[in-house]
Formats: structure tokens, C-alpha cells, sequence
């Protein structure tokens, strides 16, 4: 009987056969950490150990509030430079770099068939790589650091079949968002998802991680992209590592198997308060927002800002709105400086942030009222997630909230290609 | 078997109105993190519990970000334990790390009003409220050290003070 990608990779890390349902004790290959450092070092210190086992495994980005907004902040990340100085911590990316799940990409630590968990929910994304990538909490991540072991249990694998041709002005945002819609938020909670089918192919690595970032909003363990060509050219001089590529056996035994054609999908959007509360944007267009965000782990990346840059050339934002941009990376950011988009949205009158989450998790850098509603590329619509529990979220495609800027009222793109 | 009052919720109770992003770099102690659990949710939450409460909701609790502090500020608000339809997976793994027991049974949940007193009895895994007595998996013996320890660090610690 064949095995999943997951059965493989947790195997291969166990040393033995393993069947989903299992539980198996492993050792990852990185472990990624950000402001939350602060947290796990105060837990690591009550463990009685002096050094962490494994240094060269850590990788710790400052991402969550960079640079600093409060004394408290800028005490956080004090704790964390001294720590990464007395133990040795080779990868450490300070506040300059961006976003932690961009970072940990570009730097070529996400590689195929790697173990890697992460005390952050989107630690999915690596999954676009061919990796076994997984979120877990601060306590978990403090008692790696000392052991260099966790138990897991092996999922069982959700494939979901993506055909068909992208339409005009449709994006993989508009996929992931209409299949957490179809089938809620919590359809893949313990479970793998793999991601697979001819749309999936056609899409970039930078495409491919919106699918696996979301995962993480269908309740998924982790998520999955076959590598491929497009991968290991991707990764290039990139990888950190030597890496082999595991994929699942053609006779492998899936949960289940979803199927969604793209032909005449339409632009979509999350409404508040839950990401799976999705309507195509003929249903929602006209409605008012205060503030859009261009950015974030989801949709932070060149391509995202190109298209933002497209549909708002020449173009002003709306007076009545605040539309914020930030770079998924210092990297990201460059590359959009070098090719004018940036100059593009700010002429438009966008405000072009540093690199990082932003207001994405409410703590700084544009936070809303009471009564405010805001329209995000972010992957999280939570009662209160960016500021006021009285203020909304929409979710959409970069493209659906530079078109909405222009309005000052949710707009369909396709009117502006 | 240890008593409880009940506070019950919906599905999807998501750790942002749990405890709201806002808070997570600032607010570093367990005692202060407890103030602000389910603000967003149950703003009348965090004054009104009393130690030894009980959540019960419905499908998905937990669901989203992977913030420890939704379990850490549920524990140190007092809460004995939380009874759900289903729980998210990051959530389920940070409650038991933080020592507090995540049960799931979707009959009782369905049979549990709010404000109504119940039982638990953790070692033979039942439930008791007015409707009937309900049953739950027992814990594996891995998880249940953790919970006895009252969490993963307090038990990590002892691992390691054992291998010394």
C-alpha cells in the first residue's frame, strides 16, 4: 500500500514505517520562532537547563512589531538579541529583514522533505516547498529548544484537486478563499492538505504558499505542494540544506479527495467575522472600508505588489480611505523599488510601510476604531484581530483591494484590466 | 468527580477573542493574561469566573493563530477544564501543555445549558450534567503525565532533572 507524503517524511524522521493515526516521537530539522523568542526563552530558563541542544536548528525573525512600538516591545527584542549572542544562535534575522514565513523562504530553509515546526499558526506555508511544516505553541517550542524532540501525530492527508485556468483577475487568493468557504473552517482540522491538480502546476512558489499559508484557516496540521521543476529552480542557490524531494505514492490512501475547477470562478471574499463566511464579490460590492492593508505572510510577496501596482498606475486612492502597503521582505521590497511599483503606490497615495506583519494581529502600525472596517490581503478576519472588537474585516486578492482603493468601496478588478 | 458551572459558547470560538492579538507581546504574566480572557468574546467573562468553572462549546475551539496565552489566560482565570464538540489542533496541543484538560463529547456539549452546574470525573473519562451521564476518552498515558505535572514545561523539567 502506498504512503502520503506525510507517512514519509514523519517516517523517515521516526526511522521506521508509520500510517497516519499514529503517534510518532521526532526531531525536527529547523525550528522557527519569532517576537515570541521573549515568551519561550522566559519558559526555556524554568527548564534548568543552561544551553539549547540543537543552536544551529534555531531560526528566529523579528517580525511581529518591528521596529518596536512600545518600551515593552523594545524590551522583547533585547531579551532575544542576548539570548541568540549567548548561545550561539546562528540564523537569527533582526527587525530589517520582514516577515518571518518570507524570510525563512527566501533564506532557504523551507526545503522538500523537511521537518520543520514553528510557534506560529502560518508555519503551514513551507508546505509549498515539499516540506512537513507545523505550527505549535511557546511551551512546546521551549522544551525543543532543551530536547530536541516532540511527539506528533501522523495525519491523514486531504488531496484537493485545483483545475482548470485562472480567469482574468482571479488569483490563487480567489482559490483558497472559495475552498475554505465550500468547505469551512475547520473540514481539514488534524489533517494534512495537499494541494494538487493542473492549476496548482501553473502556479508560482509565490501562489503556491497563499494555498499553503491558508491551510492553516481550514484547521490543517500542514499543507502541501508537490515540488517541482519550478521548485528546485526556485530554490536555486537558496537551500541551506541538501534536501531530497518526497512526494506521495500514486496509490496512496487520502482521507478524501475534493475537487475544484477555477474555470469561471469570480474574485472572492471573506467577510467578517470567520474566514470561511466567503461570497463572490458581486454579493459584497459597495461596501464601505476605512482602511485597506496590502500585505502580509499571504500576500506580501513581488507578484501581489505588481498586481496592486498594475490597477492603481495613474490612478489615486480614494480620499476617504487609508490604504497601507507592506512588503512581505526587505527582498520583496527591493525587487518592487528597483521595478517603480513602489513608486507606483505611493504616487497613487498609498503609505509604504517597512517590511513586517503590520497591523495584520492589531499591535501597531494602523489599527482600527471602533465602528471601522478595514479591507486586508491578510489571511485572518477575527472579531477584533486588527484593533477595535468593533471594527471588521474583509478578506481579499491584492488585486480586489488595490481596485477597492481607488472606489473607497469594495470594487470588482476585473473592471480595471 | 470534581463540580463545575458552565459557561457555554458557540463553534469557532477563535483565539484572537480569546485573547486578543493586542496583548500577546505586552502582556507576559499568566495573572494579567487572565483579565483579559474571552474579552471579545464575553467581555463580562473575566470579572464573573469563579475557580473550577467550565467551558463548553461547540465545534472548532481554538481555531487560528497558534498564541499559547488562549489556554494560559483559561487556566490561570480558573477554568478546570474545557468541553467541546471538537477543538482545533494547536489549541488542543497548547492546553494540554499549559496542564488544562480539553475534553471532547459532542452529546454533551448538546445536553449542557449555560449557568448549569456539572460533574467531571477525569480518571474514568464521564461527564455527568441533568441530562444524563456522558462519556469521553480517557487520556493517553503521555498526555495524562503532562496534565499531572500541570504542563509541559513542569514536566520536561522533571525528565530532564530524572536523566541527570
Amino acid at each position: 500500500m502506498g504512503k502520503t507524503f506525510s507517512e514519509k517524511i514523519l517516517g523517515l524522521k521516526a526511522g521506521r514505517e508509520v500510517q497516519a493515526g499514529e503517534v510518532v516521537t521526532v526531531s525536527p530539522d529547523r525550528i522557527l520562532s519569532h517576537d515570541n523568542s521573549a515568551a519561550i526563552i522566559k519558559e526555556f530558563k524554568k527548564l534548568g537547563v543552561k544551553s539549547v541542544k540543537a543552536p544551529q536548528k534555531l531560526v528566529i525573525i523579528l517580525d511581529h512589531i518591528v521596529p518596536a512600538s512600545s518600551e515593552k516591545y523594545a524590551s522583547n527584542h533585547k531579551t532575544i538579541r542576548e539570548f541568540v549572542a549567548e548561545q550561539n544562535i546562528p540564523n537569527f534575522f533582526d527587525v530589517p529583514n520582514g516577515i518571518c514565513h518570507q524570510v525563512f523562504s527566501e533564506n532557504g530553509f523551507a526545503l522538500p522533505g523537511k521537518l520543520i515546526l514553528g510557534a506560529d499558526s502560518h508555519t503551514t506555508s513551507y508546505g509549498a516547498f515539499g516540506a512537513f511544516s507545523a505550527g505549535i505553541g511557546r511551551s512546546e517550542v521551549a522544551s525543543l529548544w532543551a530536547v530536541d524532540e516532540t511527539w506528533l501525530r501522523v495525519p491523514e492527508t486531504i488531496r484537493i484537486e485545483i483545475n482548470g485556468k485562472l480567469p482574468s483577475g482571479v488569483y490563487a487568493k480567489d482559490v483558497i478563499l472559495k475552498i475554505i468557504g465550500d468547505e469551512g473552517a475547520d473540514r481539514a482540522n488534524y489533517k494534512a492538505v495537499e494541494f494538487t491538480g493542473e492549476a496548482v502546476k501553473k502556479f508560482s512558489l509565490a501562489s503556491r504558499l497563499v494555498l499553503t499559508n491558508m491551510a492553516a484557516e481550514m484547521g490543517a496540521k500542514n499543507g502541501y505542494c508537490e515540488p517541482d521543476e519550478k521548485t528546485i529552480q526556485w530554490l536555486g542557490d537558496r537551500a541551506k540544506d541538501d534536501f531530497n524531494v518526497v512526494t506521495s505514492d500514486p496509490d496512496a490512501v487520502f482521507e478524501a479527495v475534493l475537487k475544484h475547477d477555477i474555470f469561471s470562478l469570480e474574485p472572492q471574499v471573506a467577510c467578517p467575522h470567520t474566514v470561511d463566511n466567503v461570497k463572490p464579490i458581486s454579493e459584497v460590492e459597495g461596501t464601505g472600508f476605512h482602511q485597506a492593508l496590502i500585505g502580509t505572510c499571504t500576500n506580501g510577496r513581488l507578484e501581489d505588489l505588481e498586481v496592486a501596482a498594475g490597477i492603481l498606475k495613474g490612478k489615486k486612492v480614494h480620499p476617504q480611505v487609508r490604504v497601507l502597503v507592506i512588503p512581505a521582505s526587505r527582498q520583496e521590497y527591493l525587487k518592487a523599488l528597483k521595478k517603480g511599483i513602489i513608486e507606483i503606490l505611493a504616487e497613487a497615495g498609498c503609505i509604504i510601510l517597512n517590511p513586517g506583519c503590520g497591523p495584520c494581529l492589531g499591535a501597531h502600525q494602523g489599527v482600527l476604531a471602533p465602528g471601522e472596517v478595514a479591507l486586508s490581503t491578510a489571511n485572518r478576519n477575527f472579531r477584533g484581530r486588527m484593533g477595535s472588537r468593533e471594527s471588521e474585516i474583509y478578506l481579499a486578492s491584492p488585486a480586489t483591494v488595490a481596485a477597492s482603493s481607488i472606489e473607497g468601496k469594495i470594487e470588482d478588478p476585473r473592471k480595471f484590466l | 468527580m470534581k463540580k463545575g458551572r458552565v459557561w457555554k459558547y458557540g463553534d469557532d470560538v477563535n483565539t484572537d477573542v480569546i485573547f486578543p492579538g493586542k496583548y500577546t507581546y505586552s502582556v507576559l504574566e499568566p495573572e494579567e493574561m487572565a483579565r483579559h480572557a474571552l474579552e471579545d468574546l464575553d467581555p463580562d467573562f473575566a470579572r464573573k469566573v469563579k475557580p473550577g468553572d467550565v467551558i463548553v462549546a461547540g465545534r472548532n475551539f481554538g481555531c487560528g493563530s497558534s498564541r499559547e496565552q488562549a489556554a494560559t489566560c483559561l487556566k490561570h482565570a480558573g477554568v478546570q477544564a474545557v468541553i467541546a464538540k471538537s477543538f482545533a489542533r494547536i489549541f488542543f496541543r497548547n492546553a494540554i501543555n499549559q496542564g488544562l484538560p480539553v475534553l471532547q463529547s459532542e452529546e454533551a456539549v448538546d445536553s449542557i445549558a449555560t449557568g448549569e452546574e456539572i460533574e467531571i470525573d477525569f480518571s474514568s473519562g464521564k461527564i455527568k450534567t441533568k441530562k444524563g451521564v456522558f462519556t469521553f476518552s480517557p487520556f493517553p498515558e503521555s498526555v495524562l503525565g503532562i496534565l499531572e505535572e500541570g504542563g509541559l514545561i513542569p514536566y520536561t523539567r522533571k525528565k530532564l532533572k530524572g536523566k541527570k
